[in-house]
């Protein structure tokens, strides 16, 4: 089990990591998930010892290894650019990490190829890896990160370097793979879509500090801050600013929930407003909201339709079953249930 | 003009350097080669003993080889420290690690001497300290002297070369070695070492080229004693007239030097792909464990002590007179002066033999500007010959390509061979001379402007043709303004070259048209105090010249030119 506690760090005199604490539990797939610049890549590299922390300390199974070198620490690492050694084949990339623990030479070549086997690429064994496309390259390092049975697998934007298409095709396998090593896997990025679809725990990471820490699915239903709706885009994010008894105000109206409100009066909020959760041109005592709206632009998704309204000079993104049509005036509703109060 | 007399014009543009490369290079080589074997066939092969070759030859290449070594024992961990660490410095420190690649052989010698010769900083400090009358060290005409200043001339190249990889390397290679179980040293040695070898072999094939064909350093730092090929060329052909000798011993040159930069071509061919060496890094640190400290402290005390010092030395001895004991009559004279500096511009034609100093600079000027303007439009010519895709490109390629390996010694040999009648020798400042600076100067011209040119793209010039603009006026809209920087930084490279230029013009530069470099050769070679402190001032201002001539290369050129 890793821990990970109040590790702070400063980048070029400017504080990147602020107090950070988490842990990662036996098989268990965490995400750090965070814009660039958020510092969940040196996170990352202080717990490979890649680099040392102002402060704090790192546990592995209750030993502080804090101040342990790289190389003793057992942990395995993949990059975004993959960083597969040039002058070596293939194979030899895989079988670097077993040298380097002193396995005995024929035990390294069946490893060798039986990593091979599971990335389907035996007959690569002998390429260079400066032939192969960015596909391939990114299936060797996993390989070559696996191969030599690490307890930890840190994983820095494994996907970043590659274009959409082969992104999903490589996702799906990714999981695959990394469920089936059944080791406790960190994986950093700053795509929500790779972290949904990996993670059994997210680590958002903002301005140096853990800002929310749950699964997935808590994360999208309920976002700790106005940062993570922003950041996950989950919606019409509303400026609000709370009132005594359960009231806000705000550009579209004040507005009164049935229960008080857990803030201080003055404070800044916002709503979150979700475009799917909109309904068009009802009305009555059940909604918590309801706006008069001109439509200015619909556009067909697929599934529905979005449309982007003004509610009185308030641009909102709405989602609609049937096609509306651009200058049409319609109502739109939130029912209380659905609207939500989000600290700024 | 209709297209078929454009084709015939595109012709021209190989004809006029390769006239002029036949002409004055291939025929003198050619005539030394006619020199040895004419020779052979009146007398045998009964007109040299075997050791006459295999001293000078293996001497080079045992110099050779120790400079080389020494050269990477200072110039590697150089490199490290440059692409590595961030210390207060580094930019000025660097700036001066590169100057002495440009600096003129004398100057590099004069300065030497100036620290470390009979009348230098040293010995005139022991002989104050200890009271002596004479000076105790006698480090001239020595091995260390010769090494010293190789190590000086070419760790600039290791810092350079070494450097740029060092920077280039990806650090994700290092760290992915350590987290895949490799200790620090197993990281270096299974990756970073492999990655960087090329260029360390490299650069280290060059730096002992550039030590295997030393001329000027060894003539003047090491005396009689120490003769490598370039020196026993000199020696047969200027003291003994022994024209075949100095012949044979040139084409051995020659060979070895084929063979030298053919390897050092292979192993320059890029290996690992883009991959390991891509754009520059942020890879600088500021130094934070005590053996790191350690480590910059001593790597900048030693670049100091190693290129500031000669250059400190020279400047401030050129401004003192320090007459120990028996110097000159009358009485001892210490403290700053001008004397050796205002000596320079009085015309005082004392001697009939040494020339005096105002000619020689004038001179200099007048064969710099002469070679300026032919080695640049030579260059250009080529550039645009090379650039062409032709198929008699490939032929014509290597004739071009050859030239750029040419010993100056070599050089002056088959000039002094071929050309040394009229009109060749006549007038009062002889073409000879800038004609051979232009040759030497030509592989850099070409090598800054040929990059320049290949990155103007052929559409650029379509799209002015067919906006009405004619083939001349596409070069002066198109062409010229793109190239301007490169052309400004050839015309300066041939200038300075030209300038400080002394294997060639040892040769060619008679006592009646001397250059600065063998004026201050023949000042260093004659007894007495004025006649050193002559050389000292005219090596200061050659330096000085030169100095600001690779600055303004420097702020001129575009990062990533690189000229060697």
């Amino acid at each position: 089990m890793l821990e990970v506690e109040n590790i702070y760090k400063d980048y070029d005199g400017k504080p990147l990591l602020k107090g950070i604490s988490f842990q990662v539990n036996k098989g268990e797939l965490v995400c750090l998930l965070g814009s660039s610049g958020s510092g969940k890549s040196t996170m990352l590299r202080i717990i490979a010892g890649l680099e040392v922390p102002d402060s704090g300390q790192i546990f592995w199974n209750g030993e502080d290894i804090t101040n342990k070198p790289t190389h003793e620490r057992g942990f395995g690492f993949m990059f975004q650019d993959y960083a597969l050694f040039p002058h070596r084949t293939v194979a030899q990339n895989i079988a670097f990490g077993l040298r380097m623990i002193g396995k005995p030479k024929d035990e390294i070549a069946a490893l060798v190829q039986k990593s091979l086997a599971d990335i389907h690429m035996q007959a690569f064994a002998n390429r260079q890896v400066t032939e192969l496309s960015g596909g391939e390259q990114q299936r060797v390092a996993l390989a070559r990160a696996l191969a030599p049975d690490p307890h930890l697998l840190m994983l820095d934007e494994p996907l970043g370097a590659l274009d959409h298409n082969l992104r999903t095709e490589l996702l799906k396998e990714l999981r695959r793979r990394l469920h089936e090593s059944r080791k406790p896997v960190i994986y950093v990025t700053h795509d929500q879509e790779e972290a949904f679809v990996l993670s059994d725990r997210l680590l958002l990471l903002h301005d140096g500090l853990v800002v929310q820490e749950a699964a997935p699915e808590i994360v999208f239903r309920q976002p700790a801050n106005a940062w993570v709706a922003s950041f996950l885009g989950l919606g019409n994010l509303i400026p609000a600013q709370s009132l005594p008894n359960g009231r806000l105000k705000s550009e579209i109206g004040e507005i009164t929930f049935s229960e008080p409100l857990p803030y201080q009066p003055g404070q800044d909020l916002v709503l979150l407003l979700r475009p799917e959760d909109a309904i068009l041109n009802q009305s009555g005592e059940k909604f918590l909201i309801q706006l008069e709206a001109i439509v200015q632009d619909a556009v067909f998704i697929g599934e529905a339709y979005r449309l982007e309204v003004s509610a009185g000079g308030t641009k909102l993104l709405i989602q609609s079953p049937r096609a509306v049509s651009i200058g049409e005036k319609i109502s739109i509703s939130w029912p209380e249930s659905k609207v939500q109060h989000l600290s700024r | 003009m209709n297209l078929k007399r454009s084709k015939s014009l595109t012709w021209l543009l190989w004809l006029i350097p390769l006239a002029f490369l036949l002409v004055f290079f291939y025929q003198p080589l050619l005539a030394i080669f006619r020199q040895v074997f004419s020779e052979r066939f009146s007398q045998g092969w009964q007109f040299f003993s075997w050791a006459q070759i295999t001293k000078p030859l293996g001497f080079t290449l045992w110099q050779a080889s120790l400079s080389t070594f020494f050269t990477l024992l200072i110039g590697l961990p150089a490199a490290y420290l440059f692409a590595r660490f961030d210390f207060p410095g580094r930019k000025t420190l660097r700036s001066i690690s590169l100057l002495p690649f440009i600096l003129p052989t004398v100057v590099v010698a004069t300065a030497f001497n100036s620290l470390i010769g009979p009348k230098g900083w040293l010995n005139l400090i022991l002989m104050n300290l200890f009271n002596l009358n004479n000076p105790p060290l006698n480090l001239l005409n020595s091995m260390p002297a010769i090494i010293l200043a190789h190590v000086f001339f070419n760790t600039s190249i290791i810092i350079r070369m070494v450097g740029n990889s060092l920077s280039r390397l990806n650090p994700h290679y290092d760290e992915a070695a350590r987290v895949l179980n490799a200790s620090p040293w197993q990281a270096f040695r299974e990756v970073s070492l492999p990655l960087l070898l090329p260029s360390i072999l490299g650069a280290s094939l060059l730096v002992f080229l550039f030590n295997f064909t030393s001329f000027g350093v060894v003539l003047m730092l090491g005396g009689p004693q120490f003769a490598t090929l370039e020196v026993e060329i000199y020696n047969q052909a200027m003291n003994r007239f022994n024209l075949p000798m100095a012949g044979l011993l040139s084409i051995i040159q020659l060979v070895f030097t084929l063979l030298i930069t053919t390897i050092q071509n292979r192993l320059n061919k890029p290996r690992f792909g883009k991959a390991a060496l891509s754009s520059e890094r942020k890879t600088l640190k500021k130094p934070t464990t005590k053996w790191q400290k350690l480590f910059v402290v001593f790597m900048v005390i030693i670049l100091i002590i190693l290129f500031v010092s000669p250059i400190l030395s020279l400047v401030s001895r050129s401004l003192v007179t320090f007459e120990a004991a028996r110097g000159e009559r009358g009485n001892v004279e210490t403290g700053f002066t001008l004397r050796y500096y205002q000596e320079l511009f009085k015309n005082t034609s004392g001697s009939i033999f040494y020339a005096n100093p105002l000619a020689a600079i004038r001179n200099s000027l007048v064969y710099s500007l002469l070679t300026m303007l032919i080695a640049t439009t030579m260059g250009l010519l080529s550039a645009y010959a090379l650039n062409n895709s032709n198929k008699a490109n490939r032929w014509l390629e290597p004739l071009f390509m050859l030239p750029l390996g040419a010993s100056p010694v070599i050089l002056g040999l088959g000039f002094l061979i071929s050309f040394n009648h009229p009109p060749w020798t006549s007038g009062p400042y002889p073409i000879l001379i800038p004609i051979a600076h232009s040759l030497i100067a030509l592989p850099f011209v070409v090598r800054t402007i040929l990059p320049a040119l290949q990155s103007i793209p052929n559409s650029l010039r379509e799209a002015a043709g067919v906006m009405g603009a004619k083939p001349f006026r596409v070069f002066m809209e198109v062409d010229l303004p793109i190239l301007l920087r490169a052309i400004i930084v050839s015309l300066t490279f041939s200038f300075t070259i030209s300038l400080g230029e002394f294997g060639a013009s040892s040769f060619l530069a008679n006592a009646r048209t001397p250059t600065i470099p063998v004026t201050i050769f023949r000042y260093l070679s004659q007894p007495g105090a004025l006649n050193y402190g002559q050389a000292l001032a005219m090596s200061t201002l050659l330096l000085i010249t030169s100095a600001l001539g690779s600055l303004l290369i420097e702020k001129i050129r575009l990062p990533g030119e690189e000229l060697f």
